[in-house]
């Protein structure tokens, strides 16, 4: 059985005189041990409200959560909030995109990081120092015991969100939920933090969900791919069928966007019309019609549902999707 | 003659201090040096990560911020040079579309206030009757309705404020447009269509481009010519194609072999560059070669001197002492660019070929976590006897260690300091 | 092509729905969060009250208000006082007034106390603060220097406890309500300087400023154009809740003494001074010109702080 298994969640936020809004409308994956599992979409498409509900981070007030999503057998959206703190942290740990509002800017690293250790795994004084500057050391932050006291304003970004994946995986967690970790880094800090994650995971056997916009991210690292649109997957395969295959048009078009740096200069892009506020509810039709150049009558009818037009575990929410043709053949 | 040259250009902001008259304690180096040109109709890319000066070069070739020397040459008049109203004329010429689509708009006036704002300031059109008919000329050329005149940027998305923003710089009908980070705050699918219209209006307008950021794919895309920067230096310049086909500095091979392509046949092929530790902090840049402290192959010679652009031939200019060297691997490597130098926190600077080989493998330089302190342990060993670099060696780990501060929030600081003196 | 032109008119159905206004600026879109709010409506009827009892109070005062009408009925020094009755609702003051029709006459006293001493506040203020912001933001390193003098000087003001500048201003000055006026007023300069400064070096480093710049407009139109709408509201927003202050301190100087020495024209914070020899006997006297003061002044910060959130698109729930 998968070790984190979300079925049809979803998440609304209702306010007061205000129309509901539905940032996620029914998402489903699975993550198994070891697995890399990407959820890649646009901003609004609803990625990271899906990290957010899965480790409970959402305000109490004001949204309505749907859907179950078992970890190890067990329902994240009603546990607890008490034994869902104790798994956050110990099996389940997070990394969010800045790291610097996620870290406590008035305490030391090293508190911050030993606070965890004497939480989760119960140690004190010295020892717990040790593992501190042990585990910074781990994931390549030089000359960790003057690190460990200073604030997190001295470091860099790059050392900041090292210093926050040190504390995720503090616990040796089963699972670590990765929300843009290198959004807010260069290309070449970006490539020191990837190839981290990938060891750790290569190493230590932890699953990993990564979330992002960045389709070249997803190309290198996630095993399994999901595409989110406008609050629900349009296309989930894995990662070489989908990037070899785009079936969804909209993934389809998305790959088609961007530059890539080993195309020849001067080859024009084929950009998808419109923008994300183009849309109509799923419960209408196809959320991504009105940018879509295939629609059809059928499109505006009811939530298209997940097929697998092309091969066996690539599944595709289009009731149009972008197939071979027999004479021309469409791929990235 | 190019339309625009620029000269040895410096950017120096003073870090200041003090309560009532503030004495300078020091410089951020944002600009330091630097020479290009970019030809009519044409497209420079300049690429380069945070804190690397690209857009204070930008700013300084409009004089946004202050030039501390060097020059500007702009269809033969050195702005640098140019008194306040004379300067203000040139501006039609020279425009800018920023990052920041949203920000960069005011948001208390709407689209036809804000397109003719510019062309009032320099006398284009007899009335805002004549200024209204061009506006909706343009507004039709970047792809937006006619009824936007009366709407604010608010009601705009990402994608379509940005259009206003080469709109506001197109009413002018400038020769050359500046474009930072045009894209950079804009989702994917959206960053196409400004691309591509971009280069559309290129090739109506004949305009000549600027591009500044720090996405390589989309330079390599849209440039000419590239020119890469590194802590406020060119450290290379060539043809688009002839770059990645053939980069020959150190860090643009890093920089190459960092982005990555949503291709996973290419992901899964491609040998990775690892850079070791962070960018220095621009405000104490690093003696000799800017890039020394985490160069793969830095030498004794790089700690000392700075390497100047030099031509390889075929407009392929390069500032590395060793880049004919590394071409022909005569010169060994110094660092690990393999995983270790991301988790080897203890020894980066190695002198062994075979280290370095073993280095090269990811798989087999992964260590065991139980094992990672005695492996990097050993590799210290390894790297310390006979090291000839001990001065390089030692500067790295000085620049590794020094406050990282983010380059860009220093330079923004001392920006800020010196705008309001001991009120901050 | 028919089939075509129902998709696309299906399409256009369910689009619809989520279609946003359009043409609206912020100005009319704060104008429209704050006509929703329940804080900004309290506050604005409690200032129409105060205002058109400001204005008409003399005219609708069933007595004169200086009239000793009833002094035969009160001997204050025996402590004995009328209270509310028929024809004197609100009870008598220590020498036989009406204390009704003396509150309906002060309301215009005190507004035009809080209306003065806030403008005197607002506008030199203001000047400063736009001196200050344009030197510092475009004025280049000569105008960041006379930025950080002004700035030092109202650092000082800031400085002092107001009501001691306040007192200091009326004793050079002498008593009288210009001085009242003028004391509050000063005191609030450096409030509403520092407020707009601050305000316009935060919009001066913005991107459309830098844009406007680049665009090559001129200095003092990127001021008064581009900087000066954008840095204005929380200046609105204090002129707003200063209003209230100023009330208060006002009435802070009369009860101290400083305020208008003739007895004879009600003032709110004047009347509460007077009460207060005959607190023990009839404290009504007290209460009237107090939870006067009190409801005005909540009336101001009420709107005052709707504002706020109105013109704040920060803190947009």
């Amino acid at each position: 059985m998968a070790l984190l298994s979300v079925d049809e969640l979803s998440v609304t936020f209702t306010a007061k005189g205000r129309k509901d809004s539905t940032a996620v409308d029914g998402v489903s994956f699975d993550v198994d041990q070891g697995q890399v599992v990407g959820l890649v979409g646009e901003s609004g498409c609803g990625k990271s409200v899906t990290s957010l509900a899965l480790m409970g981070l959402l305000p109490d007030k004001g949204v309505r959560v749907g859907g179950r999503a078992l970890f190890e057998g067990e329902d994240l959206l009603t546990m607890s909030p008490r034994k869902r703190r104790d798994l956050r942290g110990s099996q389940l740990a997070m990394i969010f995109q800045d790291p610097l509002s996620s870290l406590n800017p008035v305490v030391p690293i090293g508190v911050q990081v030993t606070e965890i250790l004497r939480r989760h795994r119960g140690m004190k004084g010295e020892a717990a120092r040790k593992e501190a500057a042990h585990l910074l050391d781990r994931v390549g932050i030089p000359d960790p015991d003057r690190r460990l006291k200073e604030y997190p304003h001295q470091l860099s970004g790059g050392m900041r969100q090292r210093a926050l994946i040190a504390m995720a995986v503090a616990c040796a967690p089963r699972m670590l939920i990765a929300d843009e970790p290198t959004t807010a880094l260069d290309v070449t800090i970006q490539a020191q933090i990837l190839e981290l994650l990938k060891e750790l995971v290569d190493q230590e056997g932890t699953a990993l969900l990564m979330i992002t916009h960045d389709l070249g991210v997803v190309a290198g690292l996630c095993d399994q791919v999901n595409v989110l649109y406008a609050g629900r997957a349009v296309e989930s395969a894995g990662r070489r069928e989908l990037f070899a295959h785009p079936t969804h048009p909209y993934a389809h078009g998305l790959l088609g966007s961007i530059p890539r740096l080993d195309a020849p200069r001067g080859e024009p892009l084929s950009p998808i019309r419109g923008s994300i506020n183009d849309r109509i509810s799923w419960a209408d039709g196809c959320a991504f019609a009105p940018r879509c150049d295939h629609y059809t009558m059928e499109c505006l009818t009811g939530t298209p549902e997940l097929t697998e037009p092309r091969a066996a575990g690539h599944q595709v929410r289009c009731v149009n999707p972008v197939l071979p043709k027999p004479q021309a053949e469409v791929s990235a | 003659m190019s339309l625009l040259e620029l000269d040895d250009v410096k950017v120096h902001f003073p870090v200041r201090k003090g309560i009532l008259f503030d004495r300078t304690v020091g410089h951020v180096y944002a600009v330091d040096g630097i020479s290009l040109t970019v030809e009519a109709g044409q497209t420079y890319g300049l690429v380069g990560e945070s804190g690397c000066g690209k857009t204070t070069l930008g700013r300084a070739v409009l004089r946004l911020v202050d030039i501390t020397s060097g020059g500007v040459v702009f269809d033969g008049t050195d702005l640098a040079r140019l008194p306040g109203e004379e300067m203000r004329g040139f501006r039609r010429r020279l425009q800018m579309v920023f990052q920041d689509p949203l920000g960069s708009l005011n948001p208390r006036q709407n689209i036809e206030s804000i397109l003719s704002e510019g062309m009032a300031a320099h006398g284009i059109g007899r009335d805002q009757g004549e200024r209204r008919e061009k506006i909706k000329d343009i507004l039709a050329k970047v792809g937006l309705p006619a009824n936007a005149l009366s709407r604010y940027p608010h009601e705009f998305s990402g994608g379509q404020r940005q259009r206003i923003g080469i709109a506001r710089a197109l009413v002018l009908e400038p020769d050359v447009i500046i474009c930072d980070e045009p894209v950079s705050a804009l989702d994917v699918s959206v960053q196409a269509q400004v691309i591509n219209l971009l280069e559309e209006l290129q090739q109506q307008l004949g305009l000549t481009y600027l591009v500044i950021a720090h996405d390589l794919a989309v330079v390599r895309h849209i440039s000419d010519v590239i020119g890469v920067m590194y802590l406020g230096g060119l450290v290379e310049e060539a043809p688009s194609d002839v770059l990645y086909e053939s980069p020959r500095h150190p860090y643009t091979k890093a920089l190459m072999s960092a982005v990555p392509v949503p291709d996973p046949e290419v992901e899964d092929a491609r040998e990775r560059i690892l850079l070791a530790g962070d960018l220095p902090s621009p405000a104490n840049p690093p003696s000799g070669c800017r890039f020394h402290t985490r160069c793969p192959w830095a030498q004794e010679r790089c700690a000392s001197e700075r390497p100047v652009l030099t031509d390889l031939g075929e407009g392929h200019k390069v500032a590395c002492h060793f880049a004919r060297e590394i071409e022909e691997g005569t010169v060994e490597q110094t660092r690990s660019t393999g995983i270790d130098a991301v988790v080897a926190t203890k020894a980066v600077v190695r002198k062994d070929a075979e280290v370095a080989q073993e280095a090269g493998d990811p798989a087999a330089a992964g260590v065991p976590s139980a094992a990672a302190e005695s492996g990097a342990d050993a590799s210290v060993g390894a790297g310390r006897p006979g090291t000839g670099t001990a001065a390089a060696e030692a500067d790295a780990g000085g620049a590794d260690e020094a406050p990282a501060v983010p380059a860009q929030s220093t330079a923004e600081s001392a920006d800020a300091g010196e705008r309001s003196p001991g009120t901050g | 092509m028919t089939k075509k032109a129902d998709k696309i008119d299906r399409l256009a159905e369910l689009m619809q729905s989520s279609e946003a206004t359009t043409g609206a600026s912020l100005w009319r879109e704060a104008m429209r969060r704050l006509r929703r709010s329940k804080m900004a409506i309290i506050g604005a009827v409690v200032i129409a009250v105060f205002v058109v009892l400001a204005v008409v109070g003399p005219w609708v005062a069933p007595h004169a208000p200086t009239a000793q009408t009833w002094r035969g009925e009160v001997f204050a020094n025996q402590g004995k006082f009328v209270g509310m009755r028929g024809e004197n609702w609100f009870g008598l003051d220590h020498l036989g007034r009406d204390m009704f029709s003396r509150m309906l006459v002060g309301a215009r006293q005190t507004l035009l106390v809080g209306v003065v001493s806030m403008l005197i506040g607002l506008l030199v203020g203001a000047l400063v603060g736009v001196l200050s912001g344009a030197a510092a933001t475009l004025g280049g390193r000569a105008g960041q220097r006379v930025d950080t003098v002004i700035m030092r000087v109202t650092d000082i003001m800031l400085s002092l406890p107001s009501l001691l500048l306040a007192v200091s201003i009326a004793a050079v000055m002498g008593q009288s309500l210009t001085t009242v006026m003028i004391a509050v007023g000063v005191v609030q300069i450096p409030i509403f300087a520092r407020l707009l400064r601050g305000s316009m070096l935060a919009q001066g480093g913005s991107d459309y400023v830098l844009a406007a710049k680049a665009l090559g407009i001129r200095n003092k139109r990127i001021v008064l154009t581009q900087i000066l709408p954008n840095s204005i509201s929380p200046v609105i927003v204090q002129a707003t809740l200063s209003l209230a202050t100023a009330i208060i301190e006002a009435a802070a100087l009369s009860y101290l003494g400083l305020g208008n020495p003739d007895p004879a024209i009600p003032e709110w914070g004047v009347m509460l001074s007077q009460a207060q020899r005959f607190f023990d006997n009839e404290p009504m006297m007290a209460v009237y010109p107090a939870v006067g003061i009190i409801i005005t002044a909540l009336g101001f910060t009420l709107l005052g702080e709707a504002m706020r959130e109105a013109l704040d698109p920060k803190l947009r729930g």
